[in-house]
């Protein structure tokens, strides 16, 4: 079972409401997929393994290069260009579909790999932490996020929480769309509203079964829950804005190891989601 | 010589186009034979990296200067390479730009911005 936690903006506590899950799970596998700024380990703090993560680029061998450009058109991306008899290759542009390479009739190009980023593992208690890391400066944090959720596919027995970048771009697609259910979180403000509007057209466009978790709740109204109850989604659990849980979050613990109040919470909440994706295979099977 | 110039019209009374990589067309001035040229941008649709494209087009058409109001990373690195200076165009028609840079009232482009990658720009 895999579990996607998501968010149209960052900040609405995608990482809170996701490594608490993993924790109130036990036994689990928690995936960071925010690759631009992972900071699930800061929580579970796992002793590490690190392994890089590289994409595959053109290098060009000017001497076999006749200048027949068959590259330079070909490339949708334009990561190509030849200039005085020479191919520059744009490496940061490049989306390493490996086109020019089939196409060189000169075999010119060769493949090369970069390094863009890593992948670290570790445990923590019975949670298997997996965070990819995109280097500085890098433009696609996809192919991390590929490997990442492909070395984790077949471990099917036990639940896996997926916590995504913030937004609804490429990035997002690519770390929900084998899920087999989608948490939003949502905040409660108009704001909020706008950013749960946008992973709900997601999520939709996807056909992925979702339900959403209203967090930092205070009294009085509250627009994300309104919102959700005028388009019938469900709402799994809203979490209040309380300062004990500010306060064990802001000091990266896990707050479903600490408190009683929030492993009932979460456990409660994990207890949500299981039975809706049980009820989703039940009903499309 | 030739200057190019990013150009809204096909006209010498036209406008600097405000973007180089997006722009419709391209003028090709030869200063000895008093030519012009406008050539279409075929990068002015592509999906990412036109200013690599559109920076190809200026050197295959054998330009030595350009005349914009502002360039991206990518297309100063192929001009770098293609040994073709840049130069800032002012808002003003583009002859009246023809004419600064003839009189060297036009300064080299010191500001290379990253590019917009996708997030439009104004």
């Amino acid at each position: 079972m895999r579990i996607a936690v998501l968010s149209g903006k960052g900040g609405t506590g995608k990482t809170l409401v996701s490594v608490n899950l993993a924790a109130a799970a036990k036994k689990s596998i928690y995936i960071d997929c925010d690759v631009e700024e992972p900071n699930g380990y800061l929580f579970f703090k796992p002793e590490d393994v690190q392994e890089e993560i590289s994409v595959k680029i053109p290098k060009v061998d000017n001497e076999l290069c006749n200048g027949c450009r068959r590259c330079v058109d070909f490339c949708k991306f334009n990561a190509l260009s030849y200039i005085k008899d020479k191919l520059i290759v744009f490496e940061e542009i490049c989306h390493s579909c490996g086109g020019c390479i089939i196409l060189c009739p000169e075999r010119a190009l060769i493949e090369r790999d970069k390094v863009i980023g890593k992948i670290q593992r570790g445990i923590s208690y019975g949670v298997k932490v997996n965070t990819g890391i995109l280097n500085t400066g890098e433009a696609s944090g996809i192919p991390i996020i590929k490997n990442l959720l492909m070395e984790n596919q077949f471990q099917g027995d036990q639940v896996t929480f997926v916590d995504c970048p913030p937004g609804s771009a490429c990035i997002v697609m690519e770390s929900i769309k084998d899920v087999d259910y989608c948490i939003l979180v949502a905040e409660p403000t108009l704001f909020g509203v706008h950013n749960l509007n946008m992973v709900y057209d997601l999520v939709k466009l996807f056909n992925k079964p979702f339900g959403v978790v209203l967090n930092k709740c205070l009294e009085g109204e509250n627009p994300a829950e309104k919102f959700c109850l005028e388009k019938n989604i469900k709402i799994l659990c809203k979490i209040p804005f309380n300062n004990e849980l500010g306060l064990l979050n802001s000091n990266a613990e896990i707050v479903v190891r600490k408190s009683k109040k929030y492993s009932d919470i979460f456990t409660g909440l994990l207890e949500a989601v299981i039975r809706e994706v049980q009820y989703e295979a039940t009903t499309n099977s | 010589m030739i200057i190019s110039i990013p150009v809204d019209e096909k006209s010498l009374e036209s406008e600097v186009c405000i973007s180089f990589g997006r722009a419709p067309y391209f003028l090709f001035y030869n200063l000895d034979t008093k030519e012009s040229l406008f050539v279409d941008n075929s990068a002015a649709n592509s999906q990412g990296g036109a200013g690599i494209k559109a920076a190809q087009i200026i050197a295959d058409n054998k330009a030595d200067v350009l005349l914009t109001p502002r360039c991206g990373q990518n297309a100063a690195d192929v001009f770098k390479a293609a040994d073709i200076k840049i130069y800032k165009s002012i808002s003003a028609s583009v002859q009246d730009n023809i004419h600064d840079f003839i009189d060297g009232k036009l300064s080299l482009l010191d500001e290379i911005h990253p590019g917009f990658h996708g997030h439009g720009g104004a």
